[in-house]
């Protein structure tokens, strides 16, 4: 198992992974890629029981995860890379033609890690949902877990979603939401309020556990363990969990701007003097 | 011609009853789930039987389409159930990136389709849905012609790994076809054969073409009948086969003509054997509220159509 230091310089390659990964086509998300490394490097390094040689699509007796929020594909493959899923070279082929690694993450391509298409925005809750019923119906005690952007939250389905989760007590899930307060046409409080996130969730039936220190690996993995404490008790889970949009690399922090645009030769420099190489470049 | 005969009326969703509270029984995977049309799904007899294995999602199909992915995800083959619009241009998107897409195995199974919903109007009628769901690639379309049809094909897609669109109706029609019957996907059923002209038909219009063909025999005409009762995959083979006997060719759907099983015909016959065709179908128009009789006859999908499309196309054939 790793240590917290170990898992730090890990942090630190998959955010040099991300810039370089949207650099190469010119294209992509790094921003919330950036905000969310520590999350998606605490549950796969850390926090769920998985087993990335050996990739199954039905998951039984594994933890599984999914990412609602598909356009930041690239902190999801750098992280499935880097734990074992396929080869690290293979994101050096990320949105090009006949790659594995699409823009948006999809099973079309039969990349090992992922169980279901996401970038329309809205659906990976209710997939998550469909996901943990099918454990219960298999006495399957291991945990779903997802992650929604919170500019996400205004879709619709979301909330059909949750819903549906506290009514029918789907307590064997943990979502989280990337609430960084920015989407790509601004701040979401100026784009579309989503209020008190807190009382909504609650009053949905959830049990709502907030983290205001998204970028901080300890308290990721600490609010994690908490949240699997609610497991089996009859509530859906969810973690509200601050990030910095660009986190890691200067200029791309404080802003929306970095949401889906990818650096030039010059900024990818400026942003990798900033991220040592730790465990090797892919 | 053969003798078409039938002892009852049935509506083709009882036959989706039917056939998922046998599939309850068999298959200990399949499981099912509705948005709060319980009753006019017929899966009652499901939720009753198989409680565990049922999901009332409420009004939410969205949500329903997304919760029958992931369940697949476990090993399930879950069985959706709303009316044919809710269960199509509704949730298209939802259908189309985490099923279609994600190549899940769902059973989206849509009741209510077209004109013979009747009295509720064009809010409910569509006739877009078959358009929607076969330019899905991978999804399986089936329009089944009667209750024993559709409970055969409702226990046949269970064995059928990949997502499928099943489309019903709400009337009690004749229920004419076997009992027994084996149900293959893709593969047309030869209901009578001629040598005039090829009459294709699906769902309801499968018995109103028996219905024009009784007429057409009355004024020496030979007509071939295919049932598809799969859209797609189309059976090419079927359709080129008896084209190239009749020389020309009448589809039938309760469907717009614009995306329907016609122009998948055309499309077929257009690149591999140009063959003069009419249409039976709604041409270009919303439904409305009356009885489906009524409906039937005023958008043009009656027997006599199917006799007048018949007499058009041997006319152009023999130019």
């Amino acid at each position: 198992m790793l240590n917290n230091n170990d898992l730090e310089k890990l942090c630190t390659q998959v955010r040099r992974d991300i810039v370089r990964m949207v650099h190469a086509p010119a294209s992509g998300h790094p921003g919330g890629s950036l905000g969310c490394v520590e999350f998606l490097v605490a549950l796969y390094f850390k926090v769920m029981k998985h087993n990335p040689s050996s990739f199954k699509m039905d998951g039984l007796n594994e933890d599984i995860f999914f990412l609602s929020n598909g356009h930041i594909s690239p902190v999801f493959y750098s992280v499935l890379a880097r734990s074992g899923y396929f080869p690290v070279a293979e994101l050096n082929t990320f949105r090009k033609l006949n790659s594995r690694l699409q823009g948006h993450p999809t099973t079309h391509e039969g990349l090992p890690g992922v169980r279901i298409a996401s970038g329309s925005l809205g659906q990976g809750l209710s997939v998550a949902i469909g996901a943990a019923l099918s454990k219960k119906l298999n006495n399957d005690s291991s945990i779903v877990y997802t992650l929604h952007g919170d500019g996400e939250l205004q879709e619709g389905q979301i909330w059909e979603a949750a819903m549906y989760a506290a009514a029918h007590k789907v307590d064997n899930l943990i979502a989280s939401v990337d609430y960084n307060g920015r989407q790509i046409d601004g701040d979401v409080d100026a784009v579309l309020s989503l209020g008190n996130l807190k009382a909504k969730f609650e009053s949905f039936g959830f049990v709502v556990i907030e983290n205001n220190k998204g970028n901080d690996i300890n308290a990721v993995i600490e609010k994690l363990a908490e949240a699997k404490t609610f497991i089996g008790k009859g509530k859906p889970i969810i973690i509200l969990m601050k990030t910095e949009m660009g986190m890691g690399v200067d200029y791309m922090m404080g802003t929306h701007k970095w949401h889906g645009s990818a650096p030039n030769d010059e900024q990818l420099k400026k942003a990798l003097d900033q991220l040592p190489e730790t465990i090797g470049d892919y | 011609m053969n003798n078409f005969s039938y002892s009852e009326k049935k509506d083709t969703r009882s036959g989706f009853g039917a056939g998922l509270s046998e599939l309850g029984k068999t298959n200990p995977n399949v499981v099912a789930l509705c948005a709060d049309l319980t009753g006019s799904l017929k899966m009652d007899a499901f939720q009753k039987s198989f409680p565990e294995r049922f999901f009332q999602v409420g009004i939410a199909e969205a949500n329903m389409m997304g919760i029958a992915a992931g369940l697949t995800i476990g090993g399930k083959i879950p069985f959706t159930g709303t009316f044919a619009n809710f269960s199509t241009g509704r949730v298209y998107d939802q259908i189309r990136q985490s099923i279609a897409y994600s190549h899940k195995n769902v059973k989206i199974c849509a009741s209510h389709a077209g004109l013979t919903l009747g009295e509720d109007g064009a809010t409910h009628q569509i006739l877009e849905d078959i358009g929607l769901m076969k330019m899905l690639p991978g999804m399986v379309v089936i329009n089944p012609c009667d209750f024993n049809q559709t409970k055969a094909a409702t226990i046949a897609i269970a064995n059928y790994y990949g997502p499928v669109y099943l489309r019903f109706g709400r009337p009690a029609v004749p229920n004419f076809t076997d009992a027994n019957q084996k149900f293959e996907i893709g593969k047309a059923i030869v209901m009578k054969e001629g040598k005039d002209v090829t009459i294709v038909a699906t769902g309801h219009l499968v018995w109103k073409a028996i219905e024009a063909i009784e007429v057409l025999e009355k004024n020496g005409i030979s007509a071939e009948l295919l049932n598809i009762h799969t859209i797609k995959p189309l059976d090419n083979d079927a359709i080129l086969k008896s084209v190239m006997k009749t020389k020309c060719l009448v589809t039938a759907e309760e469907h717009q003509k614009n995306g329907g099983l016609g122009d998948s015909v055309a499309q077929l016959l257009s690149s591999k054997l140009p063959t003069p065709q009419e249409y039976v179908a709604v041409n270009d128009s919303f439904g409305e509220s009356g009885t489906p009789d009524e409906l039937m006859k005023k958008y043009g999908l009656d027997s006599v159509n199917i006799v007048n499309a018949v007499n058009k196309v041997i006319e152009r054939k023999n130019k």
